[in-house]
C-alpha cells in the first residue's frame, strides 16, 4: 500500500515537473499566438503552397525534400512536382535556394538564410509575429523594416496580400527608445487582415513541420509506446507485490 | 526429451564449471544473490535507473556513430540527415538526447540520496570516491557530446567552457591551444572530442560503474535506517549466513527494479515523444542553428545540468577566482566523508540542524542551477547568486562544525531495519 502510495506520487511529482519546467523553459514573451496546428493537413499544405510561391526564390530548405513533403502533406507526386517545384530539382532532391549567398549579399545586405530548422531555433510564433510586422521605413535600403526583427534585411514579399502599412512609436525620451504602439493601413491588401492572419500562420505552420519532419511519427508512435508501457508496468508492479508477499 | 534436454543443460554447467570453477560464484555474489536490505525505499532506485540510462547512451551511440560525420563542414548536416532520412533515426537521437539530461536526472537524485542517508560514512568512502570520479567523468563526457552535433550552442558553449582553462596563470593560453587544437573550437577540436567521446570516456566510465558497484557489495548497501545488516542477526530462508534483514537481488530486486523502470520509462517516454527538446531545457533552440564564429549567440550558456556550477562562476566578479569557486564546489563533494564526522548515518535519526541544512542545500543548487540558465544581466540574481554560492559552500563548514564539536543531537538509531514497501 506505502508502495502504491509512493508511486502515485511520485508520478503526478513527476509528471507535473515535467509539464512545470517545459512551460517555464519555452516562455513567454511579448509574441502573439499563432494557434498553428500540425495536426491540420490543410493549413500545412496551404503553408507549402505559399511558401513555394512567396519565399522559396529565395530561401532554401536543404534538409527538407519535396519527396518527404509530399508523403507527409498527403500529396502525389505530380501534385509536388507541377505546384510547388521550381527549380527543376528530382522529386527526391533536397529543396535547392535559387539565389546565391553572394548575390543576396550584394541584393539586400545579408544572405537569407536556410529555413529548414528555423522554426526550431526561434519557435513558430516568432515566424508569424515576424511575418506580420513589415512596416514601410525610408531609412532603410529597402523601404521596409520590421518590429519583431528591427533592422531585417528581408522586404516584405506578402504586401500584395497584406497590404501595406506603417508603425506609429512612442517618440525616445531620455534613456528610453522610441518603444512600438501600433501599425496604421497605409494601403490595404487583397487580404483581410484575419485572412492574412492565416497566411501567416500557415506559413509558419509549414515551417515548424518542416524543422521535424518526424513530427507525425513520433507523436503517433508514442502513444502506443505510453499504452505499452503502462501495461508493462502495471504487469511488474502486480509481479512485485506477489513476489514480496514473503518478505517480512 | 525433457529429460534429455536438462541432462544436456546440466552437461554445460558442469563442462564450464570444471573450466571456469570462480565464474558461478562470482555471479552470484554480484548478482543473484547479493544480500540488499529489504527496507529500500524509492530513494534507492536511482543506482539502478543510471544503469539503465548508461546502457540506453551505449546502444543508441553506436548507432548514431553509423551515421555521424565527425568533421566541422559535415557534423550538424549529418544530424539532420539522421533526424530525417535515417530510418529510426529520430527515435535513435531523442534516445540519446533525452537519455543525457535523464543521466543526470538520475545521478543528481542518487548522490543526493548518498547525503541524506549517510551512505558516503565508513566503510561505504570508497563507494562514494568512485561515485564522484564517475561524476566528473559524466560531466566531460556530457560536455564533449553537447559539442558534436556542432550548433551554435554547441560551439560557444565548447569556447566558454575550455577558455576557463585559460584562467590558470601562465600555462592557461597554450592549454586552452592544446585541448582545442586550434585557436577556436573547430575541425580539430570536433574531432578529437568525438573521439575521447566514443571511445575514451566511456571505457574509464565503464571502468569506474563496474568497481563503483564492486566496492558496493564489498562492504553491502546501506539503507534508509543507516543500520548495517552485515552486523545484525544471520542467517534468513536463503542463506544461513546471509544478513537477516537482507533479501536475495534476484527475484525481490529484480522484479522491483523492472517495476520502477517501468514508471521511469514512461516518463522519460513522454518527453521523448511529445516534449524532445523539453522546452529547449534538453535540446536548446540556438543548437538548431549550425556553429558560425562571426555570430555569437545572444545568451550563451550550458545545459541545464552544468547552470549551478556556471552560476557561481558567473556571480564572482574575477575570473580565475570564479574559477576555483566552481571547480572547488565539485571538489568539495569529494570531502564529503571526512567534513561529516557525525556516527549517525540516516537523517531519520540526525539533527534537525542537518535536515534543516541538507534541504538548504537542495533549494540553493536547483536555484543556482535557474540563475546560470538565464541571461545573467539582472544585478538582483547576481546578489542572490552570491548569496547561494556562500550557502552551497556554508553547509560543509556547517556539517563539520556541527558535527565534530558534538552539537548535533541525535535521535536513538534501530538496532534492525524497519519494515519495506
Amino acid at each position: 500500500m506505502q508502495m502504491t502510495q509512493n508511486f502515485v506520487a511520485s508520478l503526478v511529482l513527476g509528471f507535473a515537473l515535467v509539464s512545470a519546467t517545459a512551460a517555464w523553459a519555452s516562455g513567454g514573451g511579448t509574441l502573439k499566438p499563432s494557434n498553428a496546428n500540425i495536426a491540420d493537413v490543410q493549413s500545412l499544405q496551404n503553408g507549402a503552397k505559399l511558401y513555394f510561391n512567396y519565399c522559396s526564390g529565395c530561401h532554401s530548405l536543404k534538409f527538407m525534400r519535396y519527396s518527404r513533403i509530399a508523403e507527409d502533406l498527403q500529396l502525389s507526386e505530380a501534385q509536388v512536382m507541377q505546384n510547388l517545384n521550381f527549380t527543376g530539382a528530382n522529386f527526391g532532391e533536397l529543396v535547392p535556394g535559387s539565389m546565391h549567398a553572394d548575390d543576396g549579399k550584394a541584393w539586400f545586405g545579408a544572405a537569407p538564410p536556410d529555413l529548414s530548422l528555423m522554426a526550431r531555433a526561434k519557435g513558430v510564433d516568432y515566424i508569424y509575429n515576424y511575418l506580420k510586422s513589415f512596416y514601410l521605413d525610408a531609412s532603410r535600403p529597402l523601404g521596409w523594416n520590421n518590429t519583431v526583427f528591427p533592422n531585417a534585411s528581408m522586404p516584405n514579399v506578402l504586401w500584395e496580400l497584406q497590404g501595406v502599412q506603417t508603425a506609429k512609436f512612442k517618440p525616445a525620451t531620455g534613456d528610453h527608445e522610441a518603444e512600438f504602439e501600433h501599425f496604421e493601413v497605409h494601403q490595404a491588401g487583397s487580404l483581410s487582415s484575419k485572412e492574412f492572419d492565416e497566411v501567416a500562420r500557415d506559413i509558419a505552420n509549414f515551417l515548424q513541420y518542416a524543422s521535424e519532419p518526424a513530427v507525425f511519427q513520433r507523436t503517433s508512435i508514442g502513444i502506443w509506446v505510453l499504452l505499452f508501457l503502462s501495461v508493462f508496468t502495471l504487469l511488474a508492479y502486480f509481479l512485485k507485490h506477489e513476489y514480496w508477499k514473503d518478505v517480512h | 526429451m525433457a529429460n534429455r534436454l536438462s541432462q544436456a543443460v546440466t552437461g554445460m554447467q558442469e563442462w564450464f564449471n570444471d573450466r571456469a570453477p570462480s565464474f558461478m560464484p562470482f555471479y552470484r555474489k554480484h548478482m543473484t544473490e547479493y544480500y540488499a536490505p529489504k527496507n529500500f525505499n524509492i530513494w534507492y532506485i536511482f543506482g539502478v535507473l543510471s544503469m539503465v540510462v548508461l546502457v540506453n547512451q551505449i546502444v543508441t551511440g553506436i548507432f548514431l556513430t553509423m551515421y555521424f560525420k565527425p568533421s566541422a563542414a559535415e557534423a550538424f548536416a549529418s544530424v539532420e540527415y539522421i533526424m530525417r532520412d535515417v530510418d529510426w533515426g529520430w527515435l535513435i537521437r531523442y534516445m540519446h538526447s533525452t537519455g543525457a539530461s535523464a543521466f543526470f536526472v538520475v545521478v543528481y537524485i542518487h548522490m543526493f540520496r548518498g547525503v541524506m542517508y549517510g551512505s558516503y560514512k565508513k566503510p561505504r568512502e570508497l563507494v562514494w570516491l568512485l561515485g564522484m570520479l564517475i561524476y566528473l567523468v559524466l560531466m566531460a563526457e556530457a560536455f564533449m557530446g553537447y559539442v558534436l552535433p556542432w550548433g551554435q550552442m554547441s560551439f560557444w558553449g565548447a569556447k566558454v567552457i575550455i577558455s576557463l582553462f585559460g584562467a590558470i596563470p601562465y600555462v592557461g593560453g597554450a592549454l586552452t591551444e592544446w585541448i582545442m587544437g586550434d585557436y577556436l573550437p573547430s575541425d580539430a577540436t570536433l574531432n578529437r572530442f568525438f573521439a575521447l567521446h566514443v571511445i575514451a570516456l566511456p571505457l574509464v566510465l565503464l571502468l569506474l560503474v563496474v568497481l563503483h558497484i564492486f566496492a558496493l557489495h564489498e562492504v553491502g548497501s546501506n539503507n534508509p535506517d543507516g543500520v548495517e545488516i552485515k552486523k545484525g542477526p544471520k542467517g534468513n530462508r536463503w542463506s544461513p549466513t546471509a544478513p537477516t534483514d537482507g533479501i536475495p537481488f534476484h527475484p525481490y530486486f529484480t522484479v522491483k527494479d523492472t517495476f520502477y523502470t517501468g514508471c521511469f520509462l514512461l516518463v522519460c517516454a513522454f518527453i521523448l515523444f511529445f516534449q524532445p527538446t523539453f522546452g529547449g531545457l534538453f535540446l536548446e533552440h540556438d543548437n538548431f542553428i549550425e556553429a558560425n564564429r562571426l555570430v555569437t549567440p545572444e545568451h550563451i550558456k550550458p545545459t541545464w545540468y552544468y547552470t549551478p556550477f556556471y552560476a557561481m562562476l558567473r556571480v564572482v566578479p574575477d575570473k580565475l577566482l570564479g574559477v576555483v569557486t566552481m571547480f572547488s564546489a565539485i571538489i568539495v563533494l569529494f570531502f564529503l566523508p571526512w567534513i561529516d564526522r557525525g556516527k549517525v548515518k540516516s537523517w531519520r535519526y540526525r539533527g534537525l540542524g542537518f535536515r534543516i541544512a541538507l534541504v538548504v542545500l537542495g533549494v540553493c543548487f536547483v536555484w543556482l542551477g535557474k540563475i546560470g540558465a538565464g541571461p545573467g544581466t539582472d544585478p538582483v540574481e547576481t546578489i542572490i547568486g552570491r548569496i547561494l554560492t556562500i550557502a552551497y559552500f556554508g553547509f560543509f563548514v556547517f556539517l563539520w562544525v556541527y558535527t565534530a564539536f558534538g552539537f548535533e543531537k541525535t535521535k536513538p538509531v534501530p538496532e534492525r531495519v524497519t519494515g519495506h514497501d
